[in-house]
């Protein structure tokens, strides 16, 4: 039976990887991922799950772990945050190129210096062009969902994903929650899946070797394709799951886009903030639009395109920074998938929320204020740094 | 004891045409290392001579299954394969008894994966992990490693007219396995290979982590002859510069005792990366200082844990 339950982000992750009860759990405790692996302990040391729960010295060990054991055959999951993931990076390469079917529960938080252990985007945009796909989430709802999707995802496609909530602000507030029953979660993932079993002796594989000039390209461009070739079958199975689960979610989402002449790109839990400022300002007869980016990878720039090129002014609301003069890492994301189009808006970039300062309603409503005088008479910057003290 | 023949009857699992030097140390100890563990044995290997000369795609010298993941976590990644063994055993979807074995040279061992070999120790995965040692990272062109020798001459620890190679003494690792608690831990010479086969059966059987540390001539990185690799195995033993030695469940025994004891310089001035000591004698004798003190400690640690 399915239940409705209050849960934080971070219980919401842990209920589904209780559901998911994978074969492997690999973590290392960070601020604010750290009560998902204390939950997922709990479940494992009073018997919920079948997992080997393996408390590593590192996040570094941990993904590491997490890609042993998923080159063996079994179904993986961490969750980390911040500089966690950031010591991950030099893994997240291999797990994506080796294809492994991995699951980050990844909460969103602000990169050291100075350390701060609010919200922001970088550490997942930092680990952006690794191959994981990377989906976002905006309540707790969504990351309890999408943690079991992904599963799905990654088995289906032989990709490793991460899902991201906003730290504090999804992680540790408390929402309701329509929990599926466990079997449910269970019959829907049906058994893991991994492109190859190293511990099948019958059939000796070596993972992971070297490939020179000969071949490494060759490897590259492949997995390149395959991600290309993945977002339509990303769409399929999203649409599955609605179909299974009740839902109503799309890789990209667009609220009051159809005839909309300004609009806000966003990710995460703002996208919640944004759409009460649309909601209202349509009230007052304003043509206005969101769009909430749900996968961030792999870009779903075709879509995006399609729905923001009629605008006339865009602005993508970024909780990170490039720190090359460019603006954010979505703002550059976004104005690369208008550029295959004739027709395009004037857009801007609003680098908001660092370290977790509030975003409110005010501010947004102020974005399109600026962004439809920018968009009449762009005497200003691209890149426009809100919600900073004067 | 195995004999050679029982050893080579089934065929090398670890087969010749991989690309290593003649005369590496390393190749010869994986070759034993997988004869001893036999068919039933998966291996993870650390980034390093003996990983890129193994795997060069599309080739591989590998006939049981081999994973490497990256340079500093072989161990952990180590660690992870045995977790989903166990996982998957418990569900029934392996059903076999397979050897888990872990390797790394020495600066995979030593230094960059330290951290990760002490962590998956200190966790209790069944899985043997073993050390080559050569001394050096040999793969990016002979750097000093915390295992490099006292005096040695490496390419960022070179011979100059004022530091003459490397100023530090070595990093004693086995002993720091030995502080992990763990069930096995032992040191061995390819010049010994009944030992070194024999050890690799007992630390398979353990029930927990064990650790093997093996020294791993290598003509290029030392500077000497290929055809002298076997030899120079055996006078690094017999000059105490490498002891043979294993410590199960906090017990010590020094498995080799040279009856003939050979003089240091015997096993130093057959390589290049020692002869700047032929004109300086105290660093020299500094090295024999510290390998004597080593190998008395050794001595009296036997003694002691045999009571
Ligand atoms: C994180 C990281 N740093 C550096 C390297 C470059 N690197 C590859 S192998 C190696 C040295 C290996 O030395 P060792 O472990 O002693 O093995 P050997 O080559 O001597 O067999 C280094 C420094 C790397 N691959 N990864
Ligand atoms: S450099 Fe040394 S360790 Fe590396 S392959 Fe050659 S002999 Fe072996
Ligand atoms: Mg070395």
């Amino acid at each position: 039976m399915r239940k409705i339950v209050a849960k934080t982000g971070n219980e919401a992750m842990a209920e589904a990887m209780r559901q998911i009860n994978p074969d492997v759990v690999a973590a290392y405790p960070i601020t604010p991922a750290t009560e998902i692996v204390q939950i997922f302990s709990n479940f494992v040391n009073n018997g919920q799950v079948d997992t080997i729960f393996v408390p590593t010295e590192s996040e570094h060990s941990a993904i590491s772990a997490c890609v042993g054991a998923s080159a063996s055959g079994a179904r993986v999951m961490t969750g980390t945050s911040s500089q966690g993931l950031a010591l991950m990076h030099e893994i997240l390469f291999v797990a994506g190129g080796l294809r492994l079917p991995i699951v980050i529960c990844e909460v969103n938080r602000a990169l050291s210096s100075p350390i701060n252990i609010h919200c922001d985007h970088s550490d997942t945009m930092a680990s952006r062009d690794a191959g994981w796909i990377q989906i976002f989430s905006e309540n707790p709802q969504e990351a309890y969902d999408q943690t079991i999707l992904a599963m799905k995802l990654s088995e289906d496609l032989f990709l490793p994903s991460m899902v991201t909530t906003d730290g504090f602000i999804i992680s540790h507030a408390m929402q309701k929650l329509e929990m599926y029953d466990d079997k449910e979660v269970k019959d829907y993932l049906g058994e893991p899946k991994t492109p190859f079993n190293f511990l099948n002796l019958d059939d000796p594989i070596t993972v992971g070797p070297l490939a020179l000039q000969d071949y490494y390209m060759e490897i590259k461009v492949q997995q390149s394709k395959f991600i290309n070739e993945s977002k339509k079958k990303i769409i399929n199975i999203l649409q599955d799951f609605n179909k299974r689960m009740g839902r109503n979610y799309k890789v990209v989402e667009d609220y009051f886009m159809e005839d909309a002449e300004y609009a806000i790109v966003c990710l995460g839990s703002t996208a919640g903030t944004a759409r009460y400022v649309v909601e209202n300002l349509r009230k007052k007869g304003e043509k206005v639009g969101l769009l909430k980016i749900r996968f961030y990878r792999p870009f779903f720039d075709e879509q995006i395109m399609d729905i923001l090129k009629n605008l006339k002014g865009c602005a993508v609301l970024d909780r990170s920074d490039m720190f090359a003069s460019t603006g954010g890492h979505l703002f550059n994301d976004v104005k690369s998938a208008l550029y295959a189009s004739q027709k395009h808006p004037i857009i801007r970039d609003y680098i908001y929320g660092l370290g977790g300062r509030d975003i409110d309603i005010e501010d947004i409503e102020e974005v399109f204020k600026d962004i439809k005088e920018f968009s009449t008479n762009k005497n200003e910057e691209f890149v426009k740094y809100i919600t900073v003290r004067e | 004891m195995a004999s050679i023949k029982e050893l080579a009857s089934k065929g090398n699992l670890f087969a010749p045409g991989h690309r290593a030097c003649a005369g590496c140390g390393g190749t010869i100890i994986l070759r034993l290392v997988a004869a001893a563990a036999g068919e039933n044995t998966v291996f993870i290997g650390a980034t390093g001579c003996m990983e890129v000369a193994s795997t060069i795609y599309p080739y591989s010298a590998w006939k049981v299954p081999f994973l490497h993941n990256a340079f500093e976590n072989s161990a952990a990644t180590a660690s992870g394969v045995e977790s989903a063994y166990r996982a998957l055993k418990k569900k029934g979807k392996i059903t076999k008894d397979i050897n888990i074995i872990a390797f790394g040279g020495d600066g995979g061992t030593y230094d960059i994966g330290l951290q990760s070999l002490s962590g998956a120790m200190e966790r209790g995965h069944k899985l043997l992990y073993i050390c080559y040692d050569n001394g050096a990272y040999m793969n990016t062109g002979i750097q000093r490693s915390s295992a490099t020798p006292f005096g040695a001459n490496t390419t960022t620890s070179p011979a100059g007219s004022v530091i003459k190679g490397k100023t530090q003494q070595r990093k004693d690792l086995s002993e720091i396995m030995v502080a992990h608690n763990i069930p096995y831990v032992a040191q061995a010479s390819l010049f010994y290979w009944n030992d070194l086969v024999e050890k690799v059966k007992k630390a398979l059987k353990v029930d927990g982590p064990s650790f093997i540390n093996i020294l791993s001539p290598c003509p290029l990185g030392w500077g000497y002859d290929p055809s002298e690799t076997i030899e120079l195995s055996e006078l690094a033993v017999a000059t105490h510069f490498w002891n043979v030695y294993e410590c199960e469940n906090g017990k010590y025994k020094v498995n080799i005792k040279p009856k003939k004891e050979k003089p240091l310089e015997d096993f130093l001035f057959k390589q290049q990366r020692f002869k700047h000591l032929k004109n300086n004698p105290e660093i020299l004798e500094q090295l024999r200082a510290f390998l004597k003190e080593k190998y008395e400690n050794l001595l009296k640690k036997e003694e002691i844990s045999a009571r």
